[in-house]
């Protein structure tokens, strides 16, 4: 490696497109496709009784209107469960248009195809639809104790019920281990619905081709390989007949792992039907109604530790809400309960999960996943472990944590990817000591006091994580070295911004020693490579980045091969500089990867001057051997694929300082302060960028995001007037600190650093105002409101 | 979050606009900066037939000054009263105003008649308005007339304002003594939980003459004269509670997602103090 760009802040190469108006949305797309619109359900939860369209039938400009009675076999099946487990034994999943029963605000009926979307809404008002009205199951704790089902045959309306139970190392259940200890609690925790809220929203455009008999895709999705197995699947087409391009992505956040969404089915089967390109493109309302929604959870938690503030016994019982459907399984539950523990080791543990049927929208991943919860829950935990036992909280983390010589540390649960969780790496101890560094723990008592002094109210608060990134099963990653010198990359997982074009870009030129100007980067479009899961749980970089580090090992091996036979040197004493191929020592002897490009595919026909070098006559290749040798192919290419053995664990540390005003009860968030460890960094700076969006989306959760459901299951804010999402003005400068414990599973020893910065927020936030206030804070997100209430309950 | 079909119409003289209008009666609305109709029209909350575009309308635009106070025409953003410095001094509670009015981008197109009509309760102006006892000029193909504060404001999102009339104007007098506008938003630049305007006058450190207007606590701009519980005395030995009680008694706040009722009302108190004692400095 020669051109070393690998943990550079290499400026990112999407921006200039990106902020500039160039970028090219799904909506940017299809100007002339026709529009679709949907009439969705205004009840929470009822039988489709009857369906009028005469009225929409008299509208010019109309195409068709479609019900679910009008599809065919595969598209009119209920949408896939895409992650079954046995726990999940009543998993539920919706018809991509509703068959009779409509189970939230906003399930899709009636599909309209018309001239342009004004017109296909115009005509969604005109259809009436009749309907036998149930009562709507809402809230958690409503949902388990109510005779009201969202589905006839799930009682309890529980989903999916499971329990893991890891002993102690004596051999004792964490009710024993509880039984036994010198101190316990039990407490109730609480947080409340928000969601991704991509600033750009879902979207599907496709156009059949007739004379081809073959669709194309657009999709604004996380997973176009998955979306494109989706839809030749349900549309009856052979795979190579259909493609999907994950064009620009305005933001994804895990709302569009999931698929394929009603409409990625419905818009393509019409465009076929009507051979006419036809395009959606979701709205804000539709996005709040109508996609996904995460975190509420109920946590009952009950501890037993030791004088140090050691947890000897933890049991935790969570009821998740999952909504209406569950079509990504019980991901989020299973990663609460697991990546709950954080960077401690405990003594027993159990934890058990109901997964909860409501009349609202459909639970599934959110940045965090899951984590932000189980974070909330453990780092409660040990606040009132510290307060109980009159301890600083740092001190209590610190007596609980894993120790640096224990890795790989087995936490002994099964893992959202089915495998072992098990921590490759970590220095935990270390992060805490540089959290308190920058953050200025030990002195906040002075500040605190001096604050008093002028009538402020200040508090500090902290919260550890450790987050399971880079999933499997794989990544494959493409590399073709053109003869003009030009290194084309291309991944299957898709980009919703993070950089991929930057980052994936700085390890194919540092692994082939080419300038970055040269190296271009797809990713997402099926046509350039098909085999792919997806971007999510931070794996793109660990997944990709070393699939594409791989293939680029390979690629590299051969182009020393071809230039070491044209050289006349052992491949052994070359190196790749600046482009050119040349043996070590002598630069004179060189030869650019581009001549070696040409050189590496045997030509018959010569296109250019530099292609006459590897036409049949020109070669003066051995005349024993067939000119493409046995076991080679032509061309500077390869393939990689990366499949881990298992995830990878990053971890952090944030904490914060937050001033409470004694009369408004106003929270503000004085300093914000994150020590992150993500391993090897690719790219400083995009870590950062990587981080600080996080903890905006964390603040977001902390301070001001939540779906307010009525008792009638209407969503009361969904608009961007009523659901506070933070501007720039609500989060605060954040102040940062890096660690690189290198992960020893992968090629490039790097960890996933896409979630992180949401992870802990909800946690220290809730910390902090806490120590501010002096009562206990188990509810979040809190706001100014909720803070008054709590004063006038918990007097000082 | 397309609109229903409409009519437009985009009249160049007030003449015009108001003979359009006319025509149009009950099934018209007025266009002016959009901040506020164009999403209700989006959300189709709203569906007039005809729309009437008055941003082509000449005259209207005018920010007049003088002793007296400010006239503002109906074409005026909120951008360009914050930044006309002759305005900010003849009425300085324009500017303490506007400045927690929405976002730069909102103000560079929302017109501060506009939001007196649109008559928000939570809206600044209108309060604005209400505290100096200010007033609207209303056009139409009929003639003029010019509606008091006191009876512009007819209940939450109402005002006086009849079909086939447009307001050309508002007028806000001058106030001689200290003002100030203070509030509290879930975010920077959201309509506010509670915020209170005050104007106070004061005689040699003492007070004389001490008024509030509240916001988001009730159908309309809430305006209640303090004087009396001020009590002629100096800030510092005025008897807050009582003057805060006084103004407690008038509000009516409601509970909506995101304050209850009780944190408005005790938000307000707060505030009454606050902004009374910072309209006693300025
Ligand atoms: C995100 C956001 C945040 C906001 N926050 C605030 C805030 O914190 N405080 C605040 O006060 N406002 C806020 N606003 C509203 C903003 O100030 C609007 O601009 C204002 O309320 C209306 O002015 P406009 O010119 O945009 O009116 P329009 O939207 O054009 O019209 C509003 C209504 O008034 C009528 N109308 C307008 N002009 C006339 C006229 N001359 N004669 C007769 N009828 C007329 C229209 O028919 C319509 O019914 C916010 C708006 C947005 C989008």
């Amino acid at each position: 490696m020669t051109t070393k760009l690998f943990g550079e802040p290499v400026r990112r190469r999407e921006d200039a497109r990106l902020v500039s108006g160039e970028g090219r949305f799904l909506d940017d797309l299809g100007q002339q496709a026709l529009a679709a619109a949907f009439v969705r359900s205004p009840h929470a939860h009822a039988r489709i009784t009857s369906i009028d369209v005469d009225a929409a039938l008299e509208v010019a400009g109309l195409v068709a209107i479609y019900t679910w009675e009008d599809l065919p076999a595969g598209v009119a099946e209920p949408l896939p469960l895409l992650i079954p487990h046995p726990a999940l034994t009543h998993g539920r999943t919706a018809y991509p248009l509703a068959r009779d029963i409509v189970r939230h605000v906003g399930e899709p009926i009636v599909m309209v195809v018309a001239r342009d979307r004004y017109l296909a809404e115009d005509i969604c008002s005109l259809i009436e639809i009749g309907y036998e009205y149930f009562k709507p199951v809402v809230g958690l704790e409503e949902a388990v104790s109510s005779t009201h089902l969202v589905h006839q045959d799930v009682p309890g309306n529980v989903g999916a019920h499971l329990v893991q139970e890891v002993p102690s190392a004596g051999g004792q259940s964490a009710a024993e281990a509880i039984a036994a200890a010198p101190h316990t609690l039990a407490f109730r925790l609480d947080i409340e619905r928000s969601a991704c809220m991509p600033l750009e929203g879902k979207g599907v455009y496709a156009r059949w081709d007739a004379d081809d008999e073959s669709l194309r895709v657009y999709s604004s999705t996380q997973t176009s390989t998955s979306v494109r197995m989706a839809i030749a699947a349900k549309l009856g087409l052979p795979l190579p007949k259909v493609e999907v391009i994950a064009p620009d992505v305005g933001g994804g956040f895990g709302v569009k792992i999931v698929h394929p969404w009603p409409e990625e089915v419905l818009v393509p089967w019409a465009a076929r039907l009507l051979n006419q390109e036809i395009k959606w493109t979701e709205d804000r309302r539709e996005h709040f109604i109508s996609s996904a929604h995460e975190r509420a959870q109920i946590q009952h938690v009950q501890v037993g530790f030791d004088d140090a503030g050691r947890v000897l016994g933890l049991s935790v019982e969570i009821l998740h809400d999952h909504g209406a459907y569950t079509p990504y399984g019980i991901i989020v539950p299973i990663i609460t309960s697991t990546q709950l523990l954080g960077p401690y080791r405990i003594g027993a543990y159990r934890v058990e999960f109901s997964s909860i049927y409501t009349n609202t929208v459909q639970v599934t991943p959110y940045r965090g996943a899951g984590r932000p919860q189980g974070v909330f829950c453990m780092e409660r935990t040990m606040d009132k472990i510290a307060q109980k036992l009159g301890l600083d909280r740092a001190d209590v983390r610190a007596a609980n944590f894993i120790q640096p010589d224990q890795f790989p540390y087995d936490q002994g649960l099964i893992f959202q990817d089915g495998r072992p969780l098990i921590y490759d790496s970590g220095d935990y101890p270390e992060s805490l000591r540089k959290l308190k560094d920058l953050i200025g723990w030990d002195e906040f008592p002075a500040l605190r006091e001096s604050a008093r002094a002028e009538g402020r109210r200040l508090g500090i608060g902290l919260g550890c994580y450790v987050e399971g990134t880079g999933v499997g099963p794989y990544e494959g990653g493409h590399i073709q070295i053109t003869s003009d010198g030009r290194v084309h990359v291309s991944t299957g997982l898709t980009s919703q911004g993070q950089g991929h074009e930057t980052v994936f870009a700085q390890i194919a030129a540092t692994e082939l020693g080419v300038p970055i100007e040269r190296v271009s980067v797809v990713t997402g479009d099926t046509r350039r490579f098909g085999y792919a899961v997806g971007t999510f749980a931070s794996r793109a970089a660990v997944m990709s980045g070393n699939a594409i580090a791989l293939a680029c090992r390979k690629v590299r091996e051969k182009a020393l091969r071809v230039a070491a036979d044209a050289l006349e040197a052992d491949p052994r004493d070359l190196e790749i500089t600046d482009g050119v191929v040349h043996v070590v020592g002598s630069p004179a002897a060189s030869i650019p990867l581009a001549t070696v490009a040409v050189l590496s595919n045997p030509l018959r026909y010569a296109f250019d001057e530099e292609a006459k070098r590897a036409t049949q006559f020109a070669t003066t290749g051995s005349m024993d051997r067939p000119p493409v040798a046995e076991g080679e192919e032509p061309g500077l290419e390869g393939k990689g694929y990366y499949s881990p053995i298992r995830s990878t664990f990053a971890s952090g540390m944030h904490a914060a300082i937050v001033e409470t005003d004694p009369e408004t009860a106003e929270i503000r968030i004085l300093r914000y302060a994150v020590v992150h460890d993500c391993g090897k960094m690719i790219n400083p700076m995009l870590v950062e960028g990587q981080i600080h969006g996080g903890v905006a989306q964390g603040v977001g959760g902390a301070l001001y995001e939540k779906m307010v459901y009525d008792e009638h299951g209407q969503l009361l804010n969904a608009s961007f007037m009523d659901f506070l999402m933070p501007y720039a003005t609500e989060i605060p400068h954040i102040e940062t600190d890096h660690l690189e414990t290198p992960s020893p599973l992968n090629p490039l020893g790097i960890k996933g650093a896409g979630e992180a910065g949401v992870i802990p927020v909800s946690a220290v936030i809730a910390a902090a105002i806490e120590d501010a206030e002096g009562f206990p804070i188990d509810r979040m997100p809190i706001s100014p409101s909720d803070l008054y209430d709590l004063r006038l309950r918990s007097p000082r | 979050m397309k609109p229903p079909p409409f009519d437009y119409h985009a009249p160049t003289s007030v003449r015009e606009a108001v003979e359009v209008l006319a025509e149009v009666g009950a099934h018209g609305k007025v266009l002016a900066g959009g901040q506020s109709l164009i999403p209700l029209l989006n959300m189709r909350l709203a569906a007039p037939a005809h729309l009437v575009d008055i941003n082509r309308v000449a005259g209207l635009g005018e920010i007049q000054t003088d002793a007296t106070g400010v006239r503002v025409g109906a074409l005026a953003r909120h951008a360009q009263v914050e930044r006309s410095a002759a305005a900010c001094l003849a009425q300085p509670l324009l500017r303490q105003a506007l400045k927690l009015v929405a976002h730069p981008v909102i103000r560079n197109r929302g017109t501060i008649v506009g939001s007196l009509v649109h008559a928000d309760p939570s809206a600044e102006l209108p309060a604005v308005l209400a505290l100096l006892g200010g007033s609207v000029r209303l056009a139409a193909a009929t003639g003029e007339r010019e509606v008091a504060a006191a009876d512009f404001f007819t209940g939450p999102m109402e005002s006086a304002t009849r079909p086939g009339e447009l307001a050309v104007s508002a007028f806000f007098p001058a106030w001689d003594g200290g003002t100030s506008f203070i509030e509290v938003a879930r975010r920077h630049g959201d309509y506010a939980m509670a915020g209170v305007a005050a104007a106070v006058r004061l005689d040699d450190l003492r007070i004389t003459a001490a008024k509030v207007v509240c916001v988001s606590v009730g159908p309309v701009p809430v305006v209640v004269e303090v004087t009396g519980e001020c009590g002629n005395r100096p800030v510092a030995s005025v008897d807050w509670r009582a003057v805060v009680a006084a103004v407690q008694d008038r509000i009516e706040p409601e509970a909506d997602i995101h304050a209850t009722a009780d944190y408005r009302r005790h938000l307000t108190g707060v505030l009454v103090e606050r902004a009374l004692k910072a309209a006693a400095d300025a």
